[in-house]
């Protein structure tokens, strides 16, 4: 027992990679009926009307966004620290009781909340808050993981071996203060039962229901200041974190640029807090604060595809790999949707642009480039290379992954390109007018024309989320029977089987 | 002057500030090729590479203890 060497622990990480999965699937799932609600109405009572309650969009939309970025990515981002900084730090959770105590302790509180808010979702106990529909008890509760999370992060630090903090770290700190501050300020809240009329007599409200404690235009400001800003700390941020370690690591390859990844960082972290008033284009807030955050939208793309670059370039001189691993080649096309939707972002938070995409459907096809393309490709490429060193088994099987990535990639460009054209179709359709000023359309004419478009995306939808249980399928086989390998095969590529 | 005018050059001032302070920045970096701590930039790059906790540290948090 004393005599045996010290390995890296990864206990806490292999409880969030289950998550990861698992929450994925329920998330993808929600959102795929939901697609074909759209396309098609009546999936709203498909368990009967006496169920619709359960089933329709409304009640079900927040808990797929919800189990989406709270569940699937959140999750995602606690697995790769749980391995990531222990690698780049060299040091062992083993070798601190506390940290062990502390990493499990928030898994379990993490688990605790997952379900408290699908079950509150689903009753329909909500704020009505987009993306912090959690009612304050859940609020609470999430703080306190977070405070766990973060003392995962600084204790792990606190112990480390390398003095210098390896970029994803710094992009991890980041997401840890980002979220911190974010959800803190947005989720300021009373219950109902504490309010009270304009004339100071109590309104008997209840003790679950809360109201934010801002009101009508500063409400939306710090709700988008929020909502862009989980964009930026849940799906770039921490997402950047991870292919800075997962791609040089796979591919062997040192970062094209130490350097670069440094100025990104910084130009990233200065520019991103103020681009969520893009938002709220053409909408009551202040017009230097929407110019502001069409400013900030467009100069957002230097930081970005600063990182995009940086890891397209660490490939130079490698490409054969992408042909050869389909590890590497879920890694190239992420980067690849990274620059693509950090483009196509900028372009929305133009005015002019803004006010055809403004609430059509390519906003929602831009959401999904992003996350599908992006955040999903990251993720899943993450836990394929974490698996076998975390459970020193090969990949069951190359093919199926390559599969996989086919079937996925034809799903996020079946769903970007109908959402493209729906999109702009509606935006010009609500603007026709004639020369006195008619409109040209009726809402419902927009409705038809769509229709083929909601329907290619549901599919779109499904096929990624076939690809999400192949996926689920190789990592649980990959677990139970794939062939044992040595320490020596897991230096850079992932060794995996037919 | 009133507030929105000062709002206004306050806010132009701050822009020129992080301006000048994030240029400096891209200046610092690429004028040098080594850091504070006499590591080349680049070298950064094996705290990924070289991650097992038998490798050695690319700079160890015990050499600067036994400074």
């Amino acid at each position: 027992m004393e005599n045996r060497p010290l390995e890296y622990d990864y206990t806490v990480a292999k409880m969030f990679m289950l998550t990861t999965i698992l929450l994925g699937i329920v998330g993808m799932l929600i959102g795929v009926i939901l697609a074909f609600q759209l396309a098609f109405p009546e999936v709203n009572t498909i368990l009967g009307s006496g169920l619709a309650e359960y089933t329709n969009f409304s009640r079900l939309r927040p808990l797929h966004t919800d189990a989406v970025i709270f569940g699937f990515t959140l999750s995602g981002i606690f697995a790769t620290w749980y391995y990531v900084g222990q690698r780049v730090l060299k040091v062992s959770m083993a070798e601190s009781g506390f940290l062990m105590f502390i990493g499990k302790l928030h898994f379990w509180l993490y688990l605790v909340g997952v379900v408290a808010v699908v079950v509150t979702l689903f009753m329909g106990i909500t704020t009505s808050k987009e993306y912090a529909e959690f009612e304050w008890p859940i609020d609470i509760a999430i703080v306190v993981v977070w405070v766990l999370f973060g003392i995962s992060l600084f204790g792990l630090i606190g112990i480390r071996r390398e003095k210098s903090l390896y970029i994803s770290v710094w992009y991890y700190i980041a997401t840890f203060l980002g979220i911190a501050m974010l959800y803190l300020f947005n989720n300021m809240e009373i219950p109902t039962m504490l309010a009270t009329a304009p004339d100071g007599s109590a309104v008997g409200g209840s003790w679950m229901h809360s109201v934010s404690m801002y009101a009508g235009t500063n409400d939306a400001l710090v709700q988008w200041w929020y909502g862009h800003n989980a964009v930026a700390f849940g799906f770039t941020v921490p997402i950047v974190a991870m292919i800075y370690y997962f791609l040089p690591k796979e591919s062997g390859q040192a970062i094209y640029s130490y350097k670069l990844s440094l100025l990104s960082f910084w130009g990233l972290m200065f520019v991103y807090l103020w681009a969520g008033g893009h938002h709220l284009l053409f909408s009551t807030v202040p017009d230097w604060m929407q110019t502001m955050g069409s400013i900030f939208s467009v100069i957002l793309i230097l930081p970005s595809w600063g990182s995009a670059i940086n890891m397209l370039l660490t490939m130079k001189g490698e490409w054969q790999q992408v042909a050869a691993s389909p590890l590497i080649k879920f890694m190239v096309l992420g980067s690849t949707f990274y620059m693509f939707s950090t483009l196509e972002g900028p372009i929305q938070a133009i005015k002019s642009v803004n006010a055809i995409a403004h609430f059509t459907d390519w906003i929602v096809g831009h959401v999904h480039d992003g996350v599908l393309g992006w955040v999903g490709f990251m993720i899943m490429a993450a836990l394929y290379h974490m698996a076998p060193r975390v459970f020193k088994k090969e990949i069951y099987s190359k093919s199926l992954m390559a599969t996989q990535f086919w079937i996925q990639t034809l799903g996020v460009v079946l769903y970007f390109t109908s959402m493209w054209i729906a999109g702009i179709t509606q935006g010009m359709m609500w603007r026709a007018h004639d020369e006195f000023g008619n409109l040209a359309y009726s809402f419902i004419d927009t409705v038809t024309v769509l229709h083929p478009y909601y329907t290619i995306r549901g599919v779109g939808g499904l096929l990624y989320l076939v690809g999400f249980l192949m996926f689920a399928y190789n990592i649980y086989k990959t677990m139970t029977s794939g062939r044992k390998v040595e320490e020596s095969e897991l230096q850079n590529a992932s060794p995996m089987g037919a | 002057m009133n507030i929105a005018e000062l709002q206004a050059y306050g806010y132009f001032a701050l822009t020129a500030i992080l301006v000048v302070v994030l240029y400096g920045y891209i200046y610092h970096l690429y004028s040098k090729r080594e850091d504070a701590n006499g590591h080349d930039y680049e070298e950064y790059s094996n705290i990924a590479l070289k991650d097992d906790i038998t490798d050695a540290p690319v700079s160890a948090i015990s050499d600067d203890k036994e400074k």
